[in-house]
């Protein structure tokens, strides 16, 4: 995993509660069986009209949204199944974060093993994060290192767990580590019962 | 004095192997599956790394696999592949597994209880959100990503930061003609589909302990709707008799061993949870959903909310989009609303248990004309069951369809897919958009009032057909 400690670039607003990882990559994407090459799948339901034509309204079809770094979303954003597919969805299309006043649980830890940054801030500030990111232009900056982020005059503070922080801004690979409590592994295998 | 403890604290201190924050805690038995599993193969073999216990990892066929013509194979070549790569996976590894053709072939969360592999005060995993369904025998269950999956196979561990602990009480008796589908999609309408986020909820109560081992499944494997990762309720003798003597279950001596420990597992009286909410079972009704999450769920007995009901902006917003994609007017009244499909089966309700609740009310009548209706039962094992009890001759009779195991219509991934803009009464457990197949319009309800509702042509309340 590359390390990541700083995000910068454009936002997009997706207000609506309750995204769940069906909507951000239907099922009929994944029976592929690689990791890669998911983002021009991203919403697809939303994105296409049934005829798979883009839909004009959505902003996977808005050139002025192309390049943006960080996804503004509503709460419980990433719920339901527990598709990592989704989670390479939005970095494949280019997404280094999402903003968000609460996540799926298993979409936050997927997102935490891949790189991609999930900051909780209240729902207030998100509000705001979501009127900014209606001007496609408007930059935002997320300082993982200094728990920050900054969008003009909005400047927050963010909570994170000291843990996956320093794995992220080390891009460290968990299984790598793991395999260095060999030990401790065995040891507790050694006294576990037989019968389980 | 002793320390008091919730069941899911005696079962994480008993798997810790590194005690920090995150913990690094050991996992008992890692199911398998197709879909999510191929990319974490593909990364121990970029590493070369091996499976540290093919012993305790078990895999199965079930998310993208056909349920009609299997003899003629899969004709999807992106799931062929997916099979073959599993088949090849778990054979280079060691690990048992459970393919197309076997006769324990099954839906993941089915085929691990019905085979003993599932056990009281094991923590289980799999890279599936409905993993939370074990919980039902009083172990630790919870569904992880690929990147997980990699990470137990390589180490059968995992680092996880300790859950906040619910209990979530059903108070009362549950009245005749009301389900376990109907008692979780009750609590998740009341609690919503945020309400259980970091936590992992006990169910308790009386009517909890008066349900029966696939009931139990069924509540625990929607905890996931509710937002929690894991559902548990405490093994008693219910669970103890589900599992003497099948294969996987201890044996013996073994077996009075584990059953002392397991007996131990049960939460002390006076222990301490970090939340706590009622459900009032004795006023449940059977329950429908109306909208595009589990918690826009509401009592058969109702009609159609009005979005203007709803002060908060986001959840009103949220009404608006499910009434415009489920076609729905405010005011109608649900057994108003006309289906098309009804799907029984799934990893909530493809059990025994759940097809004998459904034959029960088919049983010597015949599907609404239109109405396409279909069983797949939630394993093979279940399908010879159910074919022995002379259920299949009930359903194929009355004009369903009667299939072979996998998830099918749940997540539509293989043909099984409910057309655009048609409604079905599904006993699954998501009414997401799309997710029956795109444009199409989910009711989830219990396996009774899908049967219903596919003899009338309509929704219905079940209790009405005594």
């Amino acid at each position: 995993m590359k390390p990541v400690s700083q995000v910068a670039g454009r936002m997009v607003p997706l207000p609506q509660a309750d995204v769940d990882t069906d909507q951000i990559i239907p099922k009929q994407f994944l029976t592929r069986t690689e990791r890669t090459g998911y983002g021009q799948y991203l919403f697809y339901d939303w994105a296409t009209t049934e005829d798979g034509q883009p839909s004009s309204d959505f902003f996977i079809n808005d050139p002025s949204r192309k390049g943006a770094k960080v996804l503004i979303a509503g709460r419980n954003f990433g719920c339901g199944s527990s598709r990592e597919h989704a989670v390479w969805a939005i970095q494949d299309w280019g997404f280094d974060a999402v903003i968000a006043p609460s996540f799926g649980d298993i979409f936050r830890n997927n997102s935490m093993n891949v790189g991609l940054l999930t900051i909780e801030l209240p729902d207030e500030l998100v509000s705001q994060l979501l009127d900014l990111a209606q001007d496609p232009a408007t930059e935002i900056r997320i300082d993982l290192e200094n728990q920050l982020v900054q969008a003009g005059d909005f400047a927050v503070e963010f909570e994170f767990d000291r843990e996956p922080k320093e794995r992220l801004l080390k891009g460290l690979d968990p299984i790598g580590m793991t395999l260095q409590q060999d030990a401790a592994i065995s040891a507790y295998e050694a006294k576990r019962p037989a019968w389980r | 004095m002793t320390e008091r403890r919730t069941m899911f604290e005696k079962i994480w201190a008993d798997h810790v192997v590194i005690n920090e924050d995150p913990a690094l805690l050991y996992v008992d038995l890692h199911l398998v599956h197709e879909v999510t599993s191929p990319q974490a193969f593909a990364g121990l073999e970029q590493m070369g790394r091996g499976v540290r216990r093919p012993d305790l990892t078990v895999a199965t066929v079930d998310h993208a696999i056909p349920t009609t013509g299997r003899s003629l194979g899969i004709r999807d070549p992106r799931s062929k592949k997916q099979v073959d790569t599993l088949k090849s996976n778990t054979e280079k590894h060691g690990i048992t597994f459970f393919g197309l053709d076997d006769p324990r072939q099954g839906i993941v969360h089915v085929v691990g209880p019905e085979n003993g592999y599932t056990q009281p005060g094991k923590v289980i995993v799999c890279g599936d959100s409905h993993t939370s369904t074990h919980g039902a025998f009083g172990a630790l269950a919870f569904g992880i990503g690929t990147s997980e999956v990699e990470h137990v196979l390589a180490t059968q561990t995992l680092w996880q930061k300790r859950p906040r602990t619910m209990a979530v009480e059903f108070d009362g008796p549950l009245p005749d003609g009301v389900t376990a589908k109907d008692m979780i999609l009750g609590m998740i309408s009341q609690l919503g589909v945020r309400g259980g986020i970091g936590h992992v909820i006990e169910y308790r109560g009386e009517a909890i302990r008066s349900l029966s081992m696939e009931e139990r499944m069924t509540i625990c494997n929607m905890s996931i709707e509710g937002g929690a990762r894991a559902g548990m309720i405490a093994p008693d003798q219910t669970t103890f008799e589900y599992l003497d003597r099948r294969p996987a279950a201890p044996k013996g001596s073994d077996w009075d061993a584990a059953v002392k420990y397991w007996s131990g597992l049960v939460t002390d009286d006076e222990a301490v949870f970090d939340a706590k909410r009622h459900v009032d079972a004795s006023s449940l009704v059977p329950h429908v959903s109306w909208g595009i999450n589990p918690g826009q769920t509401a009592p058969i007995t109702a009609s159609v909310p009005d979005p203007d009901a709803f002060t908060d902006p986001v959840e009103k917003d949220s009404v608006v989009r499910a009434l415009q994609y489920m076609a729905l007017r405010p005011g109608t009244p649900f057994t108003d609303i006309a289906i098309k499909h009804v799907f029984v089966g799934s990893c909530t309700n493809g059990r025994i248990e759940d097809l004998r609740n459904a034959a029960r009310i088919v049983a010597g009548k015949r599907v609404a004309n239109g109405v396409s209706a279909v069983v797949v039962p939630g394993s093979m094992q279940v399908k010879t069951q159910a074919e022995q009890e002379g259920l299949a001759d009930i359903f194929t009779s009355a004009g369903f369809s009667w299939r072979e195991a996998g998830c099918s219509s749940c997540l539509a991934m293989n043909d099984d897919v409910i057309p655009s803009g048609e409604r079905c009464a599904s006993t699954s457990n998501r009414n997401f958009e799309g997710r029956q197949g795109r444009g199409a319009r989910t009711h989830l309800v219990s396996p009774a009032m899908a049967a219903a509702a596919a003899i009338t042509g309509h929704l219905v309340d079940v209790r009405e057909w005594s």
